[in-house]
């Protein structure tokens, strides 16, 4: 009997290695910014919060490049709107001050490019943010020189 | 319930007291000074100052030698002195500045003061004997952009200036001529006319803000500023510098004066003076708001008032357009009423609603339980 050798490569693969649960954001991100981000749409909650600390925490305020800030601007954007509304409160209360000034000014920025929906999203989490840090945030937002 | 004294709709710029609290100079945003003295029981107005030609943006009572200066937009400043008769005469001080005065202080000695202007440069001005007149020094290196507000140290030579450029600076301000060398301090122990003593930034971590008040301690080792951006910072010179921010959850603040030697109280757009609190590792940390009163209360009568509402303002909240707190404006400056720098039992507010408030820790005590005064 003809063996059709090339319908036997599927055996090669080890299925186990393709599980939801292994893949994780790309959390390496280059120095410049976050410019790719890897998703999955049914990652666990957790990973949500921790994919919102780690775009803060790397936001690139200090760079020069416009492209690198509005690259990591998208990113965020994709966290931002991603996540459920109920998962919002628990979200910013993991922040701290510092981490909540920079998220009230990618709010900001997400609003003045609206895409569908994005802006109700946004004014939730504008006032889960507000709640909790105040009027100070926003003042920061304004007066800040360094943009993000 | 501090004791507050209106003075109109305009709003007050600047205000400072007499030696012993019976008069009080204010500038109601306008080139006019006025002067009002505590008689039987009310306030009245015993002079207008006019002399500048515009705004007035900066007065300044000497409660010894009983001078006022004021500084104004016209890029003048004069000293009033009081004659026999009881009125205030003017002498005209030369600045040499081409821009606006912000701000002005006398020293603690009273010999000299200072102005800060929009010129980038501060002038120390003092009396030379010999020609009858009063001579500035400045100190322009390497201030970047306005001075907005100056504070002495106690050593009368010490000068804290802070700026839109975002920075705070201690100068001294040692005039050789009238003065003998001053001994050292923590602050340095060379001490030339204009030599910058300590530089302090307001936008560490990226954030900035104009500052818009800078206040030395009763001992001089600590300087408190607020910034723009809603900040509240404190430097220690007997740490090596150290500084403390906090960026708060509230409006910006206007101004800041301690109260003893590790509480300060800020004030500004928040309408509400806030107590903050330094601990002995120079930590700053909010310790309450003064203004824990006038609560509005929803009496009986509330059905005719939703009617009122509804037919005034088309709405039928009851709740009024007014603040929760005493000042219904920003409160541009703040002063020391009674005792001093190391231990203040009252302190007057002035604000854009032309209201003056003064108030007393004693009555704020009872209402702030939980909170140690020492």
């Amino acid at each position: 009997m003809a063996l059709n050798n090339s319908l036997l490569g599927w055996r090669r693969l080890v299925i186990d290695v393709y599980n939801d649960y292994n893949y994780y954001l790309d959390l390496a991100v280059p120095p410049g910014g976050p410019t790719t981000l890897v998703f999955f749409t049914n990652k666990p909650r957790k990973r949500n919060i921790e994919a919102l600390k780690t775009v803060l925490r790397n936001a690139p305020i200090s760079s020069r490049n416009q492209m690198v800030k509005d690259a990591a601007l998208n990113v965020v954007m994709q966290v931002l709107l991603s996540m459920k509304s109920s998962q919002i409160e628990e979200a910013v209360n993991a922040l701290d001050r510092d981490h909540l000034d920079i998220l009230m000014k990618y709010i900001y920025r997400g609003f003045e490019t609206p895409s569908e929906g994005s802006s109700g999203q946004l004014l939730a989490w504008h006032e889960k943010v507000h709640a909790v840090a105040g009027v100070g945030c926003i003042v920061r937002v304004l007066t800040d020189k360094k943009r993000v | 319930m501090p004791e507050s004294l209106s003075f109109g709709i305009d709003p007050i710029t600047a205000h400072a007291w007499n030696k012993d609290r019976t008069k009080l100079a204010i500038s109601p945003n306008s080139p006019e000074v006025h002067i009002y003295h505590f008689q039987r029981g009310e306030w009245k107005l015993e002079e207008v100052l006019k002399e500048h030609d515009l705004k007035v943006t900066g007065i300044d009572w000497a409660p010894n030698t009983n001078r006022i200066v004021t500084c104004s937009a016209d890029r003048n400043a004069y000293v009033w002195t009081q004659s026999e008769e009881k009125k205030w005469k003017p002498t005209l001080v030369l600045l040499r500045i081409n821009r606006a005065a912000t701000c002005v202080r006398w020293s603690p000695l009273e010999n000299k003061f200072a102005v800060g202007s929009g010129a980038r440069l501060i002038s120390v001005c003092y009396f030379e004997k010999e020609n009858d007149w009063w001579v500035s020094k400045h100190i322009k290196k390497p201030i970047r952009s306005t001075v907005t507000c100056l504070d002495w140290h106690p050593n009368d030579v010490l000068l804290a200036a802070g700026s839109t450029d975002f920075k705070v600076r201690v100068f001294s301000a040692y005039i050789k001529e009238i003065e003998e060398r001053p001994v050292s301090t923590s602050w340095g122990s060379k001490m030339p006319l204009g030599l910058m003593m300590a530089e302090f930034s307001n936008s560490t971590n990226g954030a900035g803000g104009w500052v818009h008040s800078v206040n030395f301690s009763s001992s001089g080792d600590r300087i408190a500023w607020v910034g723009h951006d809603s900040s509240i910072s404190v430097a220690d010179a007997s740490k090596g510098m150290a500084v403390c921010v906090i960026r708060t959850d509230f409006l910006p603040f206007l101004a800041c004066l301690w109260v003893s030697e590790n509480r300060l109280i800020a004030a500004g757009h928040g309408c509400c003076p806030m107590l903050f609190e330094v601990n002995e590792t120079g930590k700053v940390h909010f310790a309450g708001k003064l203004d824990a009163s006038l609560k509005k209360e929803t009496s009986g009568v509330s059905a005719m008032k939703k009617f009122q509402s509804l037919d005034r303002q088309a709405r039928t909240e009851t709740n009024d357009t007014s603040l929760g707190t005493l000042h219904q404006n920003a409160i541009t400056s703040v002063c020391l009423h009674t005792g001093n720098k190391a231990n203040a039992t009252k302190f007057s507010t002035a604000g854009v609603d032309g209201l003056l408030a003064i108030w007393d820790f004693n009555n704020l005590e009872s209402a702030m339980r939980g909170l140690k005064f020492n």
